[in-house]
């Protein structure tokens, strides 16, 4: 079902005062079930299930769908436990203002830092159990027997002493009668025959002739199309704008001031908006920061270098009075540039406002974000608003905390009261009012002893941090602990993977002008790069081989020793590599997963080929292998290009890249074989959307020294040369 | 007014004429599988085929297009799925978020119907389409599938 037809059938009472007071309210285990107002549709059986007379299974998602397979991996969760015909399920999205309404009984729709199935497996898993039990106890009052003699599978219910069957469909109206089993058993993993199996994408078909709608796509009956431009530097504001000049160009219905930094046309057509606001005379009133440059920044972040105070992420021993003792001292400097999502969809989002009600139709990563920005910018109540999710065109971060398009869509339509209003940015708009891949700079200080191991080590990051920009309240007495992703002195999420008993990370904060975001794999990232290329700046140092350095200080780290060492067996690390060809390596742990990746490259007259990868993840559990291998083969592309490319560079206070003609990004003619090894060792639920990108830098760099003895300590890569080593 | 063939349909359609293809294929005549990516013809996930050439719609004015000129989009390839390079698509799962998919795939018939036979060398030259979830590998092997089962 489209988000408009959604609309249009929408007819739950918004009212529930139970429910009303925020985004933050506690979390339900899903079993209870509502009755649709609206008699004509099949009833749920419970939040999370609907069963149709045909037998068709509706399996609702809360999380967002923008490539990364989660629909389907959701959706197989639940149909494990459901024990429902697979070929016959399909999948719908609660809107917000429903979990809203009904005391959140999706729980978080939060589709970032690769949490869909990690968070939320284990009440999906208990909502498909909780339907099936009340299918099987409506199947079993039909037929006075006990539930317990019944069975389910394939979304047929057999009474077993008698070979009575029946179906989900036609009982589905009677489960949804049936109180909820006041305990659930989950499956053994071991079990599964749905979940854990490389099953094709649920949203595939319409990918392929053009039916699927993504948000820019949707239409409505006397829809309007706008076209912005804020401010391009940043702290800017509108000073002025000249709407008459344009107001009688093709199409024009409305200039409109959006809000103190923008300016928008409306037009029946997008193009004839975008043509009339590039017509359209504005005077910026540029603000404080038409002095920054990325000079200005990096000079910014090279004092933090340096700078006595810090905040210490991870502290062990000693570091810095071993390291003063002297010895066998390696330090190197890195930097890390602001990077763009660089969505290939770019933002949109739609909003009919009247002074009763406003609804949006928006590809979000965050639907509870969306509406808490609905609601904010309609000046309504939340209940009296609600948000349509799309399928996303890409999101990487970019579509999640950050709604500033739909507060603008709302803006815009709230002074075009009963029109529907859809906002489309230009990608010069995407390229210039992004949230940034922080930038920040990285010394590395080690100290040897004379068999080579290291004695201490100290990281000192300097740079920006997202959650002073963006969520301040995260803070932990003004530390951001995202900085320290993949550098934490264990932990279930972001362990550093090395034994080293003098050991300090420490964060020299430094927020230039420029906002930054979480851009897919975050401080992952960069901290990869800067231990896993000094890792082997070390080894180097040491005169050892990178991995056999590597293997002896990570003896407490089996898992993060488990997938380098599957890589570097694929590869085929203690066999010569074919002529010319030169090898690197790197692993890390982030989102909860174990990843590493081996990287052959060769270095021709300054030309990079970067032949083959071989990639290796641990998430615990993998739900849908094929989904992973995608996703592992997609974070290299991703990865790649921003260690080949990718970089914003700033000037006078505004970003200088406006598109991707500047912007450049990897394309198939570049792109690696990709060899991925799955090697999920149970117990635990990681992420895999994100923490494979953080390995394809640091082991194409590493690969690279190997290649020419040339050290890349700044990125991109496109900013070298290659041939003068 | 210009007068363009959309999937072997004419049409009249009122714009101004130097208005670009793929607007005038999504905001006038319906079409939105032709997606916008950069309007500079960077991306090419608007691209069509213009009597079988694939052609970026996002900077070619609507005026230049003959109205003897076929033009098709990725509703007009089939609308079933059963041209071969969608059902190589669909038998490898090619699409992640699918945006840059239609344009891969128009780009890819077009290659296939000048090529029926293309190395890892021609792929590399033709296909340049960008896409940021990281397909490249899988439209490559639909490619190669598409041309042994064509």
């Amino acid at each position: 079902m489209n988000a408009i037809s959604k609309l249009s059938r929408r007819n739950f009472i918004v009212g529930s005062t139970a429910a009303i007071g925020g985004l933050s309210l506690g979390f339900h285990v899903p079993f209870g079930r509502e009755a649709l107002a609206d008699g004509s549709a099949p009833p749920e059986v419970n939040a999370w299930v609907v069963v149709k007379p045909d037998d068709t299974i509706v399996i609702r998602i809360a999380r967002s769908e923008m490539g990364q397979g989660s629909l389907t991996g959701l959706a197989q969760l639940v149909a494990e436990e459901l024990e429902c015909d697979w070929s016959k399920v399909t999948t719908e999205y609660p809107t917000p203002g429903q979990n809203l309404a009904r005391d959140r009984v999706w729980g978080d729709f939060t589709t970032t830092g690769s949490r869909a199935i990690r968070q939320s497996h284990q009440y999906l898993r208990q909502g498909g159990a909780a339907a099936r039990e009340m299918l099987i106890a409506a199947a079993a009052e039909q037929w006075s027997v006990p539930a317990s003699e019944c069975q389910a599978a394939n979304s047929i219910i057999t009474h077993q002493p008698t070979g009575r069957t029946t179906t989900y469909g036609q009982v589905a109206e009677a489960a949804a009668r049936q109180s909820p089993p006041a305990e659930i058993t989950l499956k053994d993993p071991k079990d599964w025959k749905i979940a854990g199996k490389p099953l094709p994408r649920l949203d595939t078909a319409d990918k392929l002739t053009g039916k699927q709608k993504y948000g820019i796509d949707l239409v409505q009956p006397n829809m309007m199309n706008a076209a912005i431009r804020a401010c391009p530097v940043f702290g800017g504001k509108v000073a002025s704008f000249d709407a008459a000049a344009v107001e009688s160009m093709p199409g024009v219905r409305k200039v409109v001031q959006v809000d103190e930094t923008a300016v928008a046309v409306v037009a029946d057509t997008w193009w004839r908006a975008k043509t009339a606001l590039d017509a359209l005379p504005i005077t910026w009133d540029e603000g404080p920061n038409t002095g920054v440059s990325s000079a200005t920044i990096a000079d910014m972040l090279a004092e933090g270098l340096e700078a006595e105070d810090a905040f210490v992420g991870t502290s062990l021993g000693d570091a810095r009075g071993v390291i003063s003792q002297g010895g066998k001292i390696v330090t190197a400097t890195y930097a890390y540039p602001y990077q763009n999502h660089a969505t290939m969809e770019p933002m949109n989002a739609m909003a009919l406002w009247t002074p009763e009600r406003c609804d949006v139709w928006v590809p979000t990563q965050s639907g509870e974000s969306s509406l808490a920005a609905a609601a904010e910018a309609a000046g309504l109540p939340i209940q009296q608003c609600d948000v349509h999710k799309v399928h996303l065109g890409g999101g990487f971060g970019r579509r999640g905390g950050f709604q500033d398009f739909v507060g603008q869509a709302v803006r815009i339509a709230k002074q075009m009261p009963g029109t529907p209003v859809k906002l489309i940015w230009s990608r010069e708009e995407d390229m210039l009012h992004g949230f940034y891949h922080p930038t920040t700079q990285c010394k590395l200080t080690g100290v040897l002893d004379d068999a080579g191991n290291i004695k201490a080590l100290h990281i000192r990051i300097s740079g920006q941090s997202i959650l002073a920009a963006v969520r301040p309240e995260a803070l932990r007495d003004g530390m951001d602990p995202v900085v320290f992703q993949g550098l934490h002195n264990g932990g279930d999420e972001y362990a550093f993977g090395y034994g080293v008993e003098n050991l300090l990370v420490d964060h020299a904060m430094r927020n230039p002008p420029i906002p930054p975001g979480f851009w897919r794999g975050v401080n992952l990232n960069q901290n990869a790069v800067y231990v896993e290329c000094f890792m082997d700046e070390l080894a180097h140092a040491a005169g050892e081989d990178p991995l056999a350095f590597r293997r002896k200080l990570m003896g407490n780290h089996p898992k993060h020793l488990a997938v380098l060492e599957a890589v570097a067996e694929r590869i085929g690390w203690n066999s010569a590599p074919p002529q010319g060809v030169h090898r690197g390596l790197a692993q890390i742990m982030g989102f909860g997963s174990y990843v590493a990746a081996a990287a052959e490259v060769s270095v021709s007259d300054g030309q990079l080929r970067i032949h083959r990868i071989v990639a290796a993840t641990d998430p615990g559990h993998a739900v849908n292998p094929a989904q992973i291998e995608r996703q592992v083969e997609g974070s290299f592309v991703y990865g790649l290009s921003a260690c080949l490319y990718g970089e914003c560079t700033v000037n006078g206070g505004r970003i200088e890249q406006e598109n991707f003609d500047t912007y450049n990004v990897l394309r198939m003619a570049e792109m690696p074989q990709v060899e991925t090894i799955i090697m999920p060792s149970g117990g635990f639920w990681g992420g895999v959307g994100e923490p494979t990108i953080a390995v394809a830098a640091p082991a194409v760099l590493n690969a690279i020294f190997a290649a020419t003895g040339k050290r890349i300590r700044r990125l991109p890569l496109a900013n070298h040369d290659l041939g003068s080593a | 007014m210009a007068r363009i063939t959309v999937n072997g349909i004419p049409h009249d359609v009122d714009v101004e004429p130097e208005t670009p293809l793929l607007w005038v294929l999504r905001e006038q005549l319906g079409l939105t599988g032709t997606k916008y990516g950069c309007g500079v013809a960077q991306c090419g996930a608007c691209t069509v085929q213009i009597d079988g050439a694939a052609t970026r719609s996002c900077v070619l004015p609507v005026s230049a297009v003959e109205p003897t000129q076929n033009v098709t989009t990725i509703e007009g390839l089939s609308s079933d799925g059963s041209h071969p390079v969608q059902k190589a698509w669909l038998a490898l799962d090619v699409p992640q978020c699918g945006y840059c998919q239609a344009g891969m795939i128009m780009a890819a018939a077009a290659l296939l119907e000048q090529n029926k036979r293309p190395t890892d060398t021609d792929i590399d030259a033709e296909i340049t389409n960008i896409c940021r979830c990281g397909t490249y590998n899988r439209v490559r092997a639909a490619i190669k599938r598409a041309a042994e089962e064509a």
